[in-house]
This record gives C-alpha cells, sequence and structure tokens, in this order.
C-alpha cells in the first residue's frame, strides 16, 4: 500500500464509530458566516486601529491622491526610488516622477536585489477590516506580485473608503473571488513586528518597517 | 556583503557543521524524563523570571482582547464544530485538499511518519541542487527534526522567525510553540548573536547593545542576505483550505512572506489535522487565532496562497501530508479532541507548572497542557518520558477556560493517566493503585520538591479527585494524596483551592 493509501485506511479504522457519512449532518456547525459588526463609523475606526499599530493614516479626497502619495513617500523618508506595480494608476506616477522620484515599473519584472535597493513602494489595496486595523491586498494589477510590497523597506499604500469593511469575516467573504481566480492574499496589520524578545513588541524585521495609509474618502 | 556557507566546528561539539549544533543533538531523546528534568530547569533561575515576565504579560493582552470580543464565545463554538467536523471526515477532506492542491499546480506527497516525511523534504531539497533552504517557523518540522535531517543531507536549513534564530544560534531547544525562544532575555539574545552570527552569516554589529529594536535589526540584517539568494523554502501551515486548495500561514515578522515569495521552490510540511473544509472557515479562525496567541487584535501578516501563481512567488510548490502517529490520536474518541488544537499556545501561557517548570523539562517540542496531553497520544506511552507526561498537570483546569477551541484537557489528562496505569499494571503486574502512586511518586516529586506552592497544589489535586471519582484512578487518587501528605509530614491544607488561589495571585483572567 503506498503512504496515501494506508494513511486514508488508518483514518478510516480510527473513525469506524462515526457512521453519519455526510460531514456536514454529521456535525453541524453553527455559525453565520460573512457577518458584520455594529459599528458607528466604520472608516473612523479602521483609521483609528491602524494608528494603534504605530502607522500613520491620512485621509485625501480622491482628486488629492497623487499629491498625498508623494507627500506619504516623502513622509517615510524615500528620497530617490520607487517600486511601483505595472496597474498602479498613472496619475499618481506621474506625480512621483514629477516630485524628482525614480519610478521603477514591475515591467519586466525587477530582480530581488533592486527590490532590496528601492526605497519604498506604492500600491493600492483590496480591502480594509475595521475591527483589527487590517489592509488585504489580493496582488492584482494595482498591488503587484507579493514580493513588491514586501521587500522594499517603506509601504505607501492606498486604501478607499469604500473598501473597508467593519470585520474579518466581511472581508474574508468579498475576496473570495479573488482566491477562487487563483490570487494570493496578504492581510497587513500595522507594519512588520516581533515580540520575540521579552514578548516586547518591535515595529519592523523583515517587511516594510514603515507604513503609511492614504484612505481615500470616495 | 555577502558571506559564504561554511563549516564550523567552534561550539559544535567538534563537528564541522553548516548549521548550530542543538544541544543533545536537537531531539529530546534520551532527556531524563519530566521529574529529573524539571529539576534541572527549576534551578534555571533567569530562566524561570524570563518565563514568568512573558507569560504574565501574553495572558493579560490575551484576556484584554477577549473581552473586547462580544461574541467570543460563539466563535470558539462555531471552531470547535469545524474541527469536529474535519477529524471525524478527514479522509473526505484530505483527499479533497488533495484535488484542490493538485488542480493548483501544488504536487502533493503523503509521509506515514516523521522518516518519511524529512526523506520526501531532503530528497525534493537535493534534487533542486541546494546546498541551503530558509525555513519559517514550524513545530511540525521540529517535530520530525527535519533539520537534522538535513544537515545530515549536506544542507543547512536556516531558522528565519526571530524567536526562532535565537534557538537556533543558541544551540538551544525551542521551549514554547508561539514564541520559542521565551526562555532568552534581551542581555542572553545580544550575547548569542555576537558569538555566533558571524560564524553563520552575516555577523552582528560588535557595538550591538541589548535593545531590542538593535536585536531585531542585527537579525534583520543577518537574515536578509539568506533570503535573497534562497532557491528553497520550507514552510509548515496554519492552515489548509480543502475547497480552494490553499494554504495559510499567520506570522508577526515578514520572514515567513520572504520565504513564501522569494525562493523558486517551496514545500511545505502539515500535519493532517491541519485542513479546514473550506475558505469561508477562515474567518472563524482569524478572529480566534490572532487573538489567542499573541493578544492581537490581528498579528502583522497572513498569507493565503492557492498553489503556483504565475509570476508570483514560487513556481514550484510541495506539499507533504504527514501522519506520524496523528491517526493513533484520532482513534481515541477521547484523545482525539486534542486534533482540534491550532497551536496558539493559550493553554501554555496559562498553565502554573509550564510558567515553573518551562517548556525544556516536557521533553517534547510540545509543552504545557497541549503538550501533555498531545504527545504521548502522538509517540505512545512506551518511554519513560511520555509516561511521566500526563502527571506534569495540577488538574487546575485554567487550559480549559482559555482554549479557542475548547479542549477538554482535564478529562483527557485523567484517560491518559488511567491508560499509564493500565500498562504500568501490565507490565508490573501491581494493582492500579500501586501502579499510579508510583508512577505519582516518581513523576510528581517536583511539585513538592521546588514548589513554594505546593501545599495549594496537593489541596487542589485532592478536590480534583474527587471531581472526578467517578474515573477509575482520579487525578491523584485521595488515599495515595494523604500518603504523599503523611510522607511530607504536612498537614495543613490552606482554605483556598489552587484555582482560588492561582486567581488572586493571577487576577488577570477572565
Ligand atoms: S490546545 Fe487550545 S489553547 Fe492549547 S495551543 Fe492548542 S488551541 Fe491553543
Amino acid at each position: 500500500m503506498d503512504a496515501k493509501q494506508e494513511i486514508l485506511a488508518r483514518i478510516r479504522r480510527a473513525t469506524v464509530d462515526v457512521t453519519e457519512k455526510d460531514p456536514v449532518k454529521d456535525q453541524p456547525v453553527n455559525w453565520t458566516y460573512g457577518l458584520g459588526i455594529e459599528m458607528d463609523d466604520v472608516v473612523g475606526t479602521f483609521e483609528q486601529k491602524v494608528i494603534d499599530y504605530s502607522a500613520t493614516v491620512v485621509r485625501s479626497k480622491p482628486a488629492g491622491v497623487p499629491e498625498a502619495v508623494v507627500a506619504g513617500l516623502k513622509a517615510t523618508g524615500a528620497t530617490d526610488s520607487v517600486v511601483v506595480p505595472a496597474g498602479l494608476e498613472k496619475s499618481w506616477q506621474d506625480a512621483m516622477t514629477a516630485a524628482g522620484f525614480e519610478v521603477r515599473v514591475d515591467e519586466p519584472q525587477l530582480s530581488h536585489e533592486t527590490l532590496d535597493q528601492t526605497d519604498a513602494v506604492v500600491t493600492a489595496a483590496a480591502s480594509g477590516i475595521a475591527d483589527t486595523g487590517t489592509i488585504v491586498l489580493d496582488h492584482t494589477e494595482d498591488q503587484g506580485r507579493r514580493a513588491l510590497s514586501l521587500v522594499p523597506d517603506r509601504h505607501v499604500c492606498v486604501v478607499k473608503a469604500s473598501q473597508v469593511v467593519s470585520d474579518v469575516p466581511e472581508s474574508v467573504q468579498n475576496l473570495r473571488p479573488s482566491v477562487e481566480a487563483g490570487h494570493p492574499l496578504t492581510f497587513i496589520s500595522g507594519g512588520s513586528a516581533t515580540s520575540d524578545i521579552e514578548l516586547s513588541r518591535v515595529d519592523g524585521v523583515h517587511g516594510p518597517r514603515t507604513l503609511y495609509v492614504v484612505l481615500v474618502e470616495d | 556583503m555577502t558571506t559564504e556557507l561554511r563549516r564550523i566546528t567552534e561550539g559544535n561539539y567538534g563537528v564541522a557543521r553548516l548549521t548550530p549544533a542543538p544541544e543533545h543533538g536537537g531531539t529530546f531523546l534520551g532527556q531524563p524524563k519530566f521529574p529529573k528534568a524539571v529539576k534541572n530547569e527549576l534551578k534555571l533561575v533567569v530562566q524561570r523570571k524570563n518565563m514568568r515576565n512573558a507569560t504574565t504579560t501574553i495572558r493579560n493582552k490575551r484576556a484584554l482582547r477577549v473581552t473586547e470580543t462580544p461574541n467570543w464565545e460563539d466563535i470558539r463554538q462555531a471552531a470547535y464544530e469545524v474541527k469536529n467536523r474535519v477529524g471525524r471526515h478527514l479522509d473526505y477532506y484530505l483527499e479533497q485538499a488533495e484535488k484542490s492542491l493538485t488542480a493548483n499546480g501544488v504536487h502533493v506527497h503523503w509521509a506515514r511518519d516523521a522518516e518519511e516525511a524529512n526523506r520526501i523534504v531532503g530528497e525534493i531539497a537535493k534534487a533542486k541542487g541546494v546546498q541551503e533552504v530558509v525555513k519559517i517557523k514550524s513545530i511540525t518540522t521540529q517535530e520530525t527534526d527535519l533539520n537534522e535531517h538535513l544537515e545530515e543531507q549536506g544542507i543547512a536549513a536556516w531558522e528565519t522567525d526571530l524567536a526562532e534564530l535565537i534557538v537556533q544560534l543558541g544551540h538551544d531547544r525551542p521551549s514554547h510553540i508561539v514564541v520559542p525562544g521565551i526562555h532568552r532575555n534581551r542581555a542572553e539574545v545580544r550575547e548569542i548573536f555576537l558569538r555566533e552570527m558571524k560564524n553563520y552569516g552575516r555577523p552582528c554589529p560588535e557595538d550591538i547593545t541589548s535593545n531590542p529594536p538593535e536585536l531585531a535589526n542585527a537579525a534583520r540584517l543577518h537574515l536578509r542576505e539568506k533570503f535573497l539568494r534562497a532557491k528553497v523554502a520550507v514552510s509548515g501551515a496554519n492552515f489548509i483550505l480543502a475547497d480552494t486548495g490553499s494554504l495559510v500561514i499567520v506570522e508577526s515578522e515578514g520572514n515567513g512572506r520572504m520565504c513564501l515569495t522569494l525562493p523558486d521552490t517551496l514545500i511545505s510540511l502539515v500535519g493532517i489535522e491541519k485542513v479546514l473544509p473550506s475558505y469561508d472557515d477562515l474567518e472563524i479562525f482569524l478572529k480566534l487565532l490572532p487573538r489567542s496567541a499573541t493578544g492581537e487584535r490581528m498579528n502583522p501578516y497572513n498569507s493565503v496562497w492557492s498553489g503556483v501563481t504565475p509570476n508570483d512567488g514560487p513556481q514550484e510548490q510541495h506539499v507533504v501530508f504527514m501522519d506520524n502517529g496523528r491517526t493513533n490520536v484520532l482513534a481515541d474518541p477521547v484523545g482525539r479532541e486534542v486534533l482540534r488544537c491550532i497551536r496558539c499556545a493559550s493553554c501554555i501561557n496559562v498553565c502554573p507548572v509550564y510558567e515553573r517548570a518551562g517548556g525544556h523539562a516536557y521533553g517534547s517540542v510540545y509543552p504545557g497542557p497541549i503538550g501533555i496531553t498531545l504527545t504521548p497520544q502522538l509517540r505512545g506511552i512506551d518511554d519513560p518520558v511520555d509516561r511521566g507526561m500526563p502527571y506534569a498537570c495540577t488538574l487546575c483546569a485554567a487550559c480549559v477556560e482559555v482554549c479557542p477551541v475548547k479542549i477538554p484537557f482535564t478529562d483527557i489528562i485523567v484517560h491518559l493517566r488511567n491508560r499509564v496505569a493500565d500498562a504500568e499494571r501490565k507490565e508490573f503486574s501491581t494493582d492500579v493503585e500501586v501502579a499510579a502512586e508510583k508512577a505519582l511518586m516518581k513523576a510528581a516529586a517536583w511539585v513538592l520538591g521546588d514548589y513554594k506552592h505546593w501545599e495549594t497544589t496537593m489541596y487542589a489535586t485532592r478536590a480534583a479527585g474527587r471531581v472526578v471519582g467517578k474515573h477509575k484512578i482520579g487525578p491523584l487518587p485521595v488515599p495515595v494524596a494523604n500518603r504523599w501528605l503523611d510522607y511530607r509530614n504536612v498537614d495543613h491544607i490552606p482554605s483556598q483551592t489552587f484555582r482560588d488561589w492561582w486567581k488572586a495571585n493571577r487576577g488577570e483572567e477572565k
């Protein structure tokens, strides 16, 4: 018997006491999926919770986003270069170029070393979660492949207020089509951090050490 | 600056190795069983202090997060039900997961035991012609001792989680399942980094202080070179989603994302119990796990990926489904409840025995309540280390209260004590009580020997003994307890139960 057949046989022997073969009938799950939570101000809560992770959040009207992105890059300490996904809004890219940044578009794909030697990355987002202050990327065209928003040390992320939901279940449900289409998801809650030394939180280990969020009031 | 892979003898017991040699060859084999081990651990005053600070902090944070989540009990119940569904129909969900993963371009392998799992991982790495792999924190690979297997094959396995790095560079073993370096304080970490980093890659700055941000930065620099050149990564997984064929990694530092994104090949070794029926179930576990594990509303990073994504991340992916004793656990209708575990360590953080003994005393990569209930079932109870394990407990039941998937530890511990007593009776043909006493005297003498509050422990144990009196052997049969008390020449029974004492002294628990 090969390993698979043997393990399956062991499982079947171990669960002979389970007579109902339909998993759903055998063990119902009393949970309503995809529910939000009551919240007076979803976007305001999101903003506050993101700030709680010691990230920066600035609000912007849609027309002001290009300037807000440039201001964000400068605020994080980026001076020279910025990586952008190929599908990032053109007007944002133009504003960065106009402000003197060398904009490195990930097409063709940039090497790991180039990513490592670039000051910052600018991406859009797929979802925001108020209860946990989480941003979710589904790595479609305006967010780029996963390495882009990981290797550079500063991340300026543009989240639309209309993308923000109250809680994790709503966001997970909304993102199901992305997952079914084969896209990976990255949930980002504050910047990279560790609590591995005496459980004291240190911000910034391997992922971008500075997270700057432009929240668009669309 | 780049450094070369080389063999180092210094600190490695005279053997030229690619990676730091763990103490005792990294395994827990040949380790003294709990009472003896714990005596050694109790002597380590600094370690106990580190431990107490750390577990207190994490307990308080968790309790706070739970109080701010009004439907906490509903979430726990849902998780309990989802995990039960998986366990009872594991064959169905594993086959579904295999099908979905395969459709997503993943090579699925099955491993009956640790040896087979290690062999599969080693062969893939060798086929890629690499001399090193980067690793995401994985208790499953510690269970199989994968790093040592790879070292034997001439492949260096680099731990990239900060705590795991501290453990690896410290020639040490993990002492906690979420924060494996919990027993080390900042000064010790600094010393380890200064002494060892230079041997295994980019050195630590000579003028480093013991300030945690500086230490974290040293780790960032040391590991970045390894991430950027790595061709193969090895991970575990927190969850496998059967319907979408996705894997999920929950982490803090971004080392996981580095490993999942930069190398060309990714090998994920996962226990067969890690499967969840559906992507939809993720919402339940993403609400439970971070709050339980680190007391955060959400941990910094979660990655969900569904096999190979063209032009993004590793283009060759392998998933190894490993049994290694899990089906034995499943076969015991009482014991199988531990398979719900999502490795959050809440039970460990509230355990009074763990706090005093430390994670190394248990003789397993899984310490604390989950360790003493899971390990003897995974490994069997032939070995004295495993036989002693169910006795490393006062039955205070603090763990039962916090476990996010509602594992009834005390029931399982009593059940396992019965199994041990039965085994001892068969072997020594003594009566059950004598066998139990024998085990207890040997296995739990540390409580009396070194434990300041042993009286309260005694009392709690007796009280619990009455509650579960219908079982063949209670936690500690009262006659034995009396003899124990006589033996110790103590008659003081405190008016508080251990639980009350624990609560009064650790008042932050909900
Ligand atoms: S047994 Fe429960 S509390 Fe302990 S680690 Fe597992 S899930 Fe967490």
